[in-house]
Formats: structure tokens, C-alpha cells, sequence
């Protein structure tokens, strides 16, 4: 009998890009059990809301993350368009889609370049960010920002994207996807990359969907859920279908979002010509009397905005479930058994967003 | 599965010969985009020390002084939200793509206003109120 020892890990630790604590309990090389603790850079939105104008939050919704920044504003503008019965313009809902799905791959490459570097293959990260950059670039182009979109507004958007610059994107993004493809074939086929993914960190199909895991993780673990089939804004309108992998694997995860990026670029094809001519925003009046919940696809897995006014212009209730957060536990069960180099690894599967889980 | 071992090594060395994906910062600089939210930047002429970009902005950033006369700038508090453009009503604030230069101390912009206040009208007349300046409802573009 091995005996065991507590190892802790985090919240600084040269492989996690923000602050969690894990008390990994060893027994030889393997863990038995990991002990996660929060609360490192609690922000507290939740209670700005009470204190913020509805239409001012915007700006701090889309800073919950600064990753996908774009679904988060969008999100919370949703759950209020819906509270206060707004039907918003169709060029709106079009664009919102655009940007969403923009959004998502930036964030999955970003992801794909951390993982190679988590497993120490410097040159795939660089790779990866090299490409991610044209999309950076087309993201600026169109809304102002890098990162940070700034554009959505209740009841619309915040600025309109000329046409001529819409019809210039599908070229620049044909040229991002021909530069992926050989960089997402090494990490398909290339040995040592296998061997640091396949068969670590396995997540059963019943364990993700009891443990409520969301996301890549879920579809990594074979169940087909994806929130956009919900048809959120020009989503009833565009073909989606669920990418999963069966494997339940980091391999697995990983290759839902290679697949999930190259989904991305077959959406953007179908939205982009579509795109109506008309107005983008509406005018709004009143404050929001009533609650709702808002369900949204973000390239972490499904988020969840609650919000709850009552005729004031301040938001009685503010609400937040953010896909990390509902991806801790099915992390806490990858790990039993794992080995402790492995952890790293595993732990950067979930795609971890420490500050948007508590917010 | 290693069906092509050497697939990793195609791309390494593509990228040993090629030139660098990234420029050569001060001596060479990326072209700005039109929308590129940048710095705030006003046209002080037209500034009628309203105070709604002081109200209006969400991490508070902005500082009117009306008795002193200045507009003022905190840029390192400024998100670039562009907020205040929107709601500027004679449109003298505008959104620059360039960015604010690094300071090595935190300090206020401060702008000085020449604008004078027209004087106050005589009472008699009960019904002619001064109209307030209302906030233009579209989103500004620059």
C-alpha cells in the first residue's frame, strides 16, 4: 500500500493561464482524488447589476470574458430583448451571427496553440497563433476590436459592417483555412501528439451528461447536444449540426474543436451572402418586467443568462452560469486515476476560464 | 496512425525559410483599420460642457469641470467602449484608431473648453425654456 500525499496545484502555475487550486491527492504517480478551490478573483458583476443602467451592463457583460466576449454581450442582450418583447432587425441577427461564429474560432485556435503548448510542442503554438491572427485582424476589421468586440447594444447592434467589406471576407477566410490544414493534420496524425492525448483523461458518456458537463467536453464524450440548434438569432436559419467524437478523450475534446472550427467557416459561408440589407438597431424604450433565462452556445460549451427586472432601470437579479463553471466536476472526475504529468493536460481540456466561472 | 510522420517537419521548416508573420514594430507599423477603436479624442470648440459623457461613462473616465472649463481624460480608465461618442450630442467626441501612447505615470488628459455659456435670457417670457440638448438615439459612426 502506497502511501499517499497531497500535492497542491495552482493557483500560480507555469501551464494555467488563470488562478484555480487543485489539492491533488497522490498515491504513487496517480491521483487519487483532486480538491479544487475557488475564489481568487471573485469580481462580483453579478451585484453591479443592481447599480448599473440595463443598457450600460452591456459593456460589462461582454467583459465577463475576454475570450468569448462577443456571446456574452450578446447573451445578456438577448435575455433582454426577450424580457421586454423586442423583435430585433434581421441584418442585426445576421451580423450577431457572423461575429458569434467568429468568435468561436478564434477562441478554439487560441485553445488548440495552448494545448500544443501544454504538452511542450512549441512549434504548434506558434502555428496556430500565427493563423488565428488573420481572424483577429477580419474581427477588427468588422467591429472595432481585437478581443473585445464591443458591438452589441439591446435591440441590435452597436455598428454596421459595410457591404463591400462583408463581401471581401469569404477570400480571407478560404486563405485562414487553406493555412490551417496542415497544421490541424499534425494534430490528427502526428505520433507524439497521440501519445500525450489518447486514452488520458477519460470522461464516460454517462458520467459527462450526469455530471453536466457542456460543450466540447459533453460532444467529446459522445453526447450531441449543442445549444445553436435552439435557433438564437439567424441559427433556425443556418445549418448546424452537433460535432462529436465518442472517445471521450483529450483527443477526443481536441478534435471537437478542430472539427467545430472548420464547421465555423462552413456557417460563415452560408451567412455571409446572406446577410439582409435594412436597419441594424432599434430604438428602445421602457426597462425591462419580467425574468428570463437566456441558453447560448459559446465556444466553451452552453452559457446561461438569468435576468429578472422589475419596470426599473437598474436589473434586480443578474445572472450568470458560465461553461467552466459547469465543466469543473466532469474535470474533477478526468482526473481520478490520471497520472500526475497528465494533469496539465487534462486540466487545460476543458478550456478553463477561471474568471468568467466566478465572475 | 502516423500516416505521415514527417508532417510537422513540412510545416517547421516552411516556416525556417519563410519570412516573419510578424513586423518589425516601431520601424514598421500595421495599417489601422477604419473601425479600430483607438483613444477618445474630442474637438474642444464645439464642446458645450453638457456633462452626459461624464454620466454616461461606465468605468466613470471621463471628467467634466464646468466652472474650470476643462474636459479631461483618464486613459488608462478609458475601455474604448465608445459610449460617449454615441451619446455626445454635438458629436465634437470621436473614436481615433490610433492607439494612446504609453505613459510612465497615471495622469489626467485635460482639455481646456473655450466655451463661454450664453448668457441667461430675460424671465418675462413664461413658456420659452432653454431646451435641453437631447442624446441622439443612433449609433454614432465615425
Amino acid at each position: 500500500m502506497a502511501n499517499r500525499t497531497v500535492i497542491p496545484f495552482g493557483p500560480q502555475h507555469p501551464v494555467l493561464p488563470e488562478p484555480i487550486h487543485l489539492d491533488l491527492v497522490i498515491e504513487d504517480e496517480h491521483v487519487v482524488e483532486a480538491i479544487p478551490s475557488f475564489g481568487f478573483i471573485h469580481r462580483g458583476l453579478e451585484k453591479l447589476a443592481e447599480k448599473r443602467d440595463f443598457t450600460e451592463f452591456t459593456f460589462v457583460a461582454e467583459r465577463i470574458c475576454g475570450i468569448c466576449s462577443y456571446i456574452h454581450g450578446m447573451g445578456y442582450c438577448q435575455a433582454i430583448e426577450s424580457v421586454m418583447g423586442l423583435e430585433i432587425p434581421e441584418r442585426a441577427k445576421w451580423l450577431r451571427t457572423m461575429w458569434a461564429e467568429l468568435s468561436r474560432m478564434h477562441s478554439h485556435m487560441m485553445w488548440l496553440g495552448l494545448l500544443g503548448d501544454a504538452f511542450g510542442f512549441e512549434n504548434l503554438f506558434m502555428a496556430f497563433w500565427r493563423v488565428r491572427e488573420g481572424l483577429l485582424d477580419i474581427i477588427e476589421e468588422t467591429s472595432g476590436g481585437r478581443v473585445i468586440f464591443g458591438a452589441a447594444k439591446v435591440g441590435g447592434i452597436r455598428r454596421d459592417v459595410p457591404d463591400d467589406l462583408l463581401a471581401r471576407i469569404p477570400a480571407q477566410l478560404a486563405k485562414i483555412e487553406a493555412e490551417m490544414r496542415p497544421i490541424t493534420d499534425v494534430f490528427r496524425d502526428d505520433f507524439s501528439v497521440r501519445q500525450r492525448l489518447c486514452g488520458v483523461g477519460v470522461l464516460s458518456q454517462k458520467d459527462a451528461y450526469d455530471l453536466g458537463a457542456v460543450g466540447p467536453v459533453l460532444r467529446g464524450s459522445g453526447v450531441a447536444v449543442d445549444t445553436r440548434l435552439e435557433g438564437y438569432a439567424a441559427y433556425d436559419r443556418v445549418q448546424v449540426e452537433p460535432i462529436v467524437e465518442s472517445d471521450g478523450d483529450c483527443w477526443a475534446r481536441a478534435m471537437v474543436r478542430i472539427r467545430e472550427v472548420y464547421q465555423s467557416f462552413e456557417i460563415l459561408k452560408q451567412v455571409l451572402p446572406n446577410v439582409p440589407a435594412g436597419p441594424v438597431d432599434m430604438k428602445v424604450t421602457g426597462a425591462p418586467n419580467g425574468e428570463f433565462f437566456a441558453r447560448l452556445e459559446q465556444p466553451r460549451g452552453e452559457v446561461i443568462y438569468y435576468v429578472k427586472g422589475s419596470g426599473k432601470k437598474q436589473l434586480d437579479r443578474f445572472r450568470v452560469r458560465t461553461p467552466t463553471f459547469a465543466n469543473i466536476p466532469p474535470l474533477l472526475k478526468m482526473l481520478q486515476g490520471c497520472q500526475l504529468a497528465d494533469v496539465p493536460v487534462i486540466v487545460l481540456t476543458i478550456d478553463p476560464c477561471i474568471s468568467c466561472a466566478e465572475r | 496512425m502516423t500516416k505521415h510522420p514527417l508532417k510537422m517537419t513540412k510545416v517547421a521548416l516552411e516556416n525556417l525559410f519563410q519570412k516573419p508573420a510578424t513586423v518589425p514594430y516601431p520601424a514598421v507599423r500595421k495599417p489601422v483599420y477604419a473601425a479600430t477603436r483607438g483613444r477618445i479624442a474630442i474637438e474642444e470648440a464645439k464642446c458645450i460642457l453638457c456633462l452626459i459623457c461624464d454620466k454616461k461613462c461606465p468605468t466613470g473616465a471621463i471628467k467634466v469641470d464646468r466652472p474650470g472649463k476643462t474636459w479631461a481624460i483618464d486613459r488608462l480608465l478609458c475601455i474604448q467602449c465608445g459610449y460617449c461618442v454615441e451619446v455626445c450630442p454635438k458629436k465634437c467626441l470621436g473614436m481615433e484608431n490610433l492607439y494612446s501612447p504609453p505613459v510612465s505615470a497615471k495622469a489626467m488628459d485635460v482639455v481646456n473648453v473655450p466655451f463661454t455659456p450664453p448668457p441667461p435670457k430675460p424671465k418675462p417670457p413664461p413658456a420659452s425654456a432653454t431646451p435641453a440638448a437631447t442624446p441622439a438615439p443612433e449609433a454614432g459612426k465615425e
